[in-house]
């Protein structure tokens, strides 16, 4: 867990670029993506490593333990009121809240997206788009389909700053 | 009420649920279902943001109903937390675990020399469950391969089916603790992931039957969508043998007049309670149009795509199966160990419900045919499988074995349990 924690951040933000803050990230969505970074389903070669060799029981533990962390924390910045705007009618538009909750907290194998990193936001809406990151099930390939990139830009602004 | 509301209601005094359907502006889609309409522009802060002009009158209590895809756990169950206890069968029918640990299982196959062949979708394995001095073995035979949903077995080869390729291996039984590498016999498929993974299965032309769905809930597929085709062992001489149909994970031969039937998943966010999923059959291959995006369930005209046209233009099902009741695999029953009652009728797997408030599905039904091939009778054959309106598993696929008893693969808890009737059940141990 140390492990993990060096890089997504002790108390469940990350202070690194393209690195998830994993805090009150449901388990079960957790414990997914560990199950595919252990079978090599989903690469990152960090990860792949990091989890090479973990039993089952080590991934649930893991899973639960960081679904425990506290949630992270919009960036402190002044969000700018167009851009918000701009994202809240976006997040209608493709109806991320359908799944992800209206407060983007997520749940069972849907994970939270209120205040992550603007960063990663931005990496895996583009790569769930072009399935180089295939998802579990094929609903975020699906749903970034018809999302152009000016558009990923505005709601991966507007995830980050959530409240 | 709102405008479409009252007018909903009209209609429903006034006419057939066709009518109300196909007027109806106002029902729901899945997210991305197509090409959104621009933004619209930004207003003031406190005004609340107009939906797209598709999404109109979309009920807002439908965002608190919190529907969504259901994902299965990639751990599976351990075997003594199965719920074969709670399932109800028929008078004289026993059903146990055959296999645990085999998580996501969904197609299953028995090769010439016994084996169980297990395939997973969300998971990247194919699986073998081989007896060993009596004892029952679960092996994985293949990782690193993509949605790999379609198996079939002919003449000692194994045919996979991936997201979009369709491999083989030869002699496979000969070789399960060295697993040869899989030789490519036809790629030529779209890559979308919607719909993507494949059912295979073979004709009695002993050519390979699979689907290529459609890339979305609700679209106008393009050419190379929404069809069956099928192909030589080879890879060689693809034909389209059907088109219109949404998506497709079961199929099977009726082995009294040769045809294929198969089960077809029907489009979602209409309603609730329509349209219903359906069990067609393949009569004219080549001619058969089953009516998608434009008609559902045979009777209903799409909101969106139907206007214009009529569901006579289409090939009608032989069977309804309930609206989101999700049918996947289906087999015929040829053996003799059922009662005769059951023979040439076809076993569905119904994987159960995402898009509904009230769960259904999620069980055995058999649908017993008329001479003529048309279906006489649809019957619950096991359930239980929903609790509370949670899912305790999810049958995905079954295949009866030469010994006549039928498997059953339940994707939600990576398992496989076996169907016997009478004092067959004592000749497995």
């Amino acid at each position: 867990m140390d492990l993990c924690l060096a890089c997504h951040g002790e108390s469940g933000q990350s202070k690194d670029t393209e690195v998830p803050s994993l805090g009150a990230e449901p388990a079960f969505y957790m414990l997914i993506q560990l199950y595919l970074f252990r079978e090599n389903q989903r690469k990152v070669d960090v990860m792949n490593e990091a989890t090479k060799g973990l039993t089952d029981d080590d991934l649930r533990q893991l899973s639960d333990s960081i679904a425990k962390l506290p949630a992270p924390k919009p960036p402190p910045d002044s969000p700018d009121p167009a851009r918000m705007e701009r994202g809240r009618e976006l997040v209608h538009k493709y109806r991320c809240g359908f799944c992800h909750n209206r407060d983007f907290a997520g749940h069972d194998n849907v994970p939270r997206l209120a205040a992550q990193r603007e960063d990663y936001l931005i990496k895996s809406l583009r790569e769930y788009k072009v399935n180089s990151r295939p998802g579990y099930d094929a609903t975020m390939a699906e749903v970034t389909q018809p999302i152009p990139e000016p558009e990923i830009l505005d709601l991966a602004y507007f995830m980050a700053r959530v409240r | 009420m709102t405008q479409s509301a009252s007018r909903r209601r009209a209609l429903l005094l006034a006419g057939t649920i066709t009518a109300v359907v196909a007027a109806w502006p106002a029902a729901a889609q899945q997210p991305a279902a197509q090409p959104a309409p621009p933004a619209a522009p930004a207003t003031q802060a406190t005004a609340p943001t107009p939906p797209p002009t598709w999404a109109q009158g979309r009920p807002d209590a439908a965002i608190e109903a919190k529907l969504a895809p259901i994902a299965p756990p990639p751990i599976p169950t351990a075997a003594d937390k199965l719920p074969v206890e709670k399932l109800k069968l028929p008078k004289g029918f026993k059903i146990e675990v055959y296999a645990a640990g085999l998580a996501n299982a969904r197609t299953l196959r028995q090769g010439d020399k016994g084996t169980i062949f297990v395939s997973t979708r969300l998971l990247d394995k194919i699986y073998a469950i081989v007896e060993k001095g009596g004892k029952r073995e679960v092996k994985t035979l293949y990782s690193g391969l993509y949605r790999p949903n379609g198996l079939a077995f002919k003449d000692g080869t194994l045919y996979i089916a991936e997201l979009s390729k369709i491999s083989k291996v030869e002699k496979i039984e000969d070789n399960l603790d060295n697993p040869p590498k899989l030789t490519l016999i036809y790629d030529d498929l779209p890559k979308d992931e919607p719909h993507g993974w494949k059912f295979l299965t073979f004709g009695t032309d002993n050519k390979l039957y699979f689907n290529v769905g459609a890339p979305c809930n609700i679209c106008m597929p393009p050419p190379t969508h929404a069809q069956i085709r099928r192909i030589n062992v080879d890879g060689s001489g693809v034909e389209v043998v059907a088109r219109g149909i949404r998506q497709i994970v079961g199929m099977d031969v009726n082995p009294v007049n040769k045809q294929i039937y198969f089960t077809e998943n029907s489009r979602d966010w209409l309603s609730e309670d329509i349209p219903q999923d359906k069990l067609n059959r393949l009569a004219q291959p080549g001619k058969d149009n089953f009516g998608y995006p434009y008609c559902h369930q045979g009777n209903i005209l799409d909101q969106e795509f139907g206007w214009g046209r009529s569901c006579d233009e289409f090939t009608k099902p032989v069977a309804l199966l309930g609206p989101h009741s999700a049918p996947l695999g289906m087999r015929f029953y040829t053996g003799t160990t059922f009662p005769a009652e059951y023979r040439n009728a076809i076993f569905i797997a119904r994987h159960g419900s995402w898009n509904r408030s009230k769960k259904i599905g999620g069980d055995i039904v058999v649908a017993k045919l008329n001479k003529d091939g048309t279906v006489k009778s649809i019957e619950p054959f096991i359930t239980g499988f929903i609790e509370n309106n949670n899912y305790l598993g999810r049958p995905a696929d079954l295949a009866f074995l030469k010994d006549g008893s039928m498997l059953i693969s339940d994707d939600y808890n990576g398992a496989v349990y076996r169907v016997t009737y009478g004092n067959a059940a004592v000749a497995g141990h």
